[in-house]
């Protein structure tokens, strides 16, 4: 078994915080406002980073803006080539979505492939107008044309590398690492 | 977790596993509740119902979980197919596996008949029902309502009414609810009541008032009349009387007790024409839940690849 040792610390929770409120910023002026935007997150902690620009875009425009939660894994790619199989969560899209500006919102973009799934998933739900992507960290090495709408980070990494986001909502700390196998 | 290659009984399945598949089954449901009611996680897979007994709901419950999950289905019944030309079980089942069967949904009068097949094939097989033994999804689908609506198991008061002796959903959920914590008993006519059935955990009370006494949960089996051919009970009228659940009965139970139904009905016999559709019947929420649960159940025997 590999070990995974830390190589360096490129986000603590000051770092997050600056980083949701340039993009909240970013989100409603490319979108002139929030007029029919909604954010979704993707499972498991794009989730809390969905919610933290809710609250962002709130004390920024005063107005609210519906969160809902994704769980990609019945679409991923991969299912054939699992020892067993991956626990399916829930998804939770309780308003429509047709016509609505959706922000796909997820921790690390790296291959592109769970983003693929999730245009899928989303697409299952409805009809939107526009489907735009947030990311708090794109580590490259992508395998689809994709690419992020808002970006928080860019961090060149090589394939030995994992980032981890550590977010307080599901890891009791806020903080972005570059992991590396010994 | 989840890793056996069959469903063959909830006998044969650990709390954990029961638990993990129930929480499977959640997500699955708000995938009916969509417009457009379909998620490509089985493409390229086939399901086979094979029935050597009639069902509707059940057969038409596995059918759907696996288009919804965009699997392939193909139906085989007893009276329409080779097996009717006297095939044996063994040889039909190597057959669908050789058509590409991934798994195979039986249901067969002989207790025992899935476990023979799980043997001959590659393919999973579900136990659709086999005789008076077991029908495991339908337990599984029991529990989930109950689950959804009373938020836990354990510690509940679950009541089964009516011909325990030939239920294969009698011990089912005997199995289920008390291996996640819940205490059962179990009423109906003395003839219709397994002997020995106490060692399995289970209180037998012939007197339905008693038996409803603070239950939470109450499971109506329908009542074949093919019994009363049989001498084990003596007119459907009287059945109705001693052992039909009514308006005046249900105020024994706890107050906001479930009842339940595998269906089919029949109204007017173990259960009043009027309470069928009451507040406190989640009878057809039963059936939806059914759909939900069979997804889960594929999803975990073939969603993923190594088998």
């Amino acid at each position: 078994m590999a070990e995974w040792k830390q190589k360096a610390r490129i986000m603590d929770s000051d770092g997050i915080r600056r980083v949701i409120t340039r993009i909240a910023h970013e989100i409603i002026e490319r979108n002139k406002g929030t007029g029919d935007l909604v954010l979704i997150g993707i499972r498991r902690r794009g989730v809390p980073l969905a919610r933290r620009l809710a609250d962002r875009i709130r004390e920024i425009e005063g107005s609210l803006v519906s969160v809902g939660v994704l769980d990609i894994t019945l679409y991923r790619d991969d299912l054939t080539t699992m020892g067993h199989q991956p626990v399916v969560r829930q998804t939770e899209v309780t308003f429509s979505i047709d016509g609505k500006r959706v922000v796909l919102v997820d921790d690390v973009l790296f291959t592109g492939r769970t983003i693929r799934a999730a245009l899928d998933a989303i697409i299952d739900l409805g009809r939107p107008r526009y489907i735009q992507l947030a990311a708090l960290v794109d580590r490259g090495h992508r395998e689809l044309p994709i690419r992020a709408d808002y970006v928080g980070k860019n961090v060149p990494t090589s394939h030995r590398e994992e980032v981890a986001v550590r977010l307080i909502e599901t890891d009791e700390i806020d903080e972005v690492v570059i992991m590396e196998k010994t | 977790m989840f890793k056996h290659k069959d469903l063959l009984g909830i006998r044969d399945m650990s709390a954990d596993e029961i638990g993990f598949l129930l929480d499977t089954a959640g997500p699955m449901k708000e995938i009916i509740k969509r417009p457009i009611k379909k998620v490509p996680t089985l493409r390229g897979r086939t399901v086979v119902t094979l029935f050597y007994e009639n069902s509707t709901r059940t057969r038409g419950s596995f059918e759907l979980a696996a288009k919804y999950l965009s699997a392939d289905s193909i139906n085989m019944s007893g009276s329409s197919s080779s097996v009717a030309k006297g095939e044996s079980l063994y040889d039909t089942g190597r057959t669908l596996q050789s058509l590409g069967a991934d798994v195979i949904v039986l249901r067969h009068p002989m207790p025992g008949a899935p476990r023979l097949l799980a043997r001959s094939v590659q393919a999973a097989v579900i136990n659709a029902g086999d005789g008076a033994h077991e029908h495991p999804s339908q337990a599984l689908l029991d529990m989930f309502t109950v689950r959804e609506k009373k938020g836990g198991l354990a510690g509940l008061q679950v009541v089964i009414v009516g011909d325990i002796l030939h239920s294969r959903v009698a011990r089912s959920n005997i199995w289920g609810f008390t291996k996640m914590g819940a205490k059962v008993r179990v009423c109906g006519p003395p003839t219709l009541i397994p002997a020995g059935l106490e060692q399995t955990g289970v209180r037998v009370v012939h007197q339905m008032d008693q038996a409803l006494d603070g239950a939470d949960v109450i499971i109506m089996l329908r009542i074949q009349k093919e019994r009363q051919e049989q001498g084990l009970f003596p007119g459907l009228r009287e059945y109705s009387r001693l052992y039909g659940l009514n308006r005046r009965r249900l105020e024994l139970a706890a107050g906001d007790a479930l009842v339940l139904h595998p269906g089919p009905m029949n109204r007017g016999v173990e259960i009043a024409a009027d309470m069928a559709d009451g507040s406190q019947t989640a009878i057809e929420e039963q059936v939806t839940n059914g759909v939900a649960v069979r997804m889960a159940l594929l999803y975990l025997l073939i969603g993923g690849g190594a088998q």
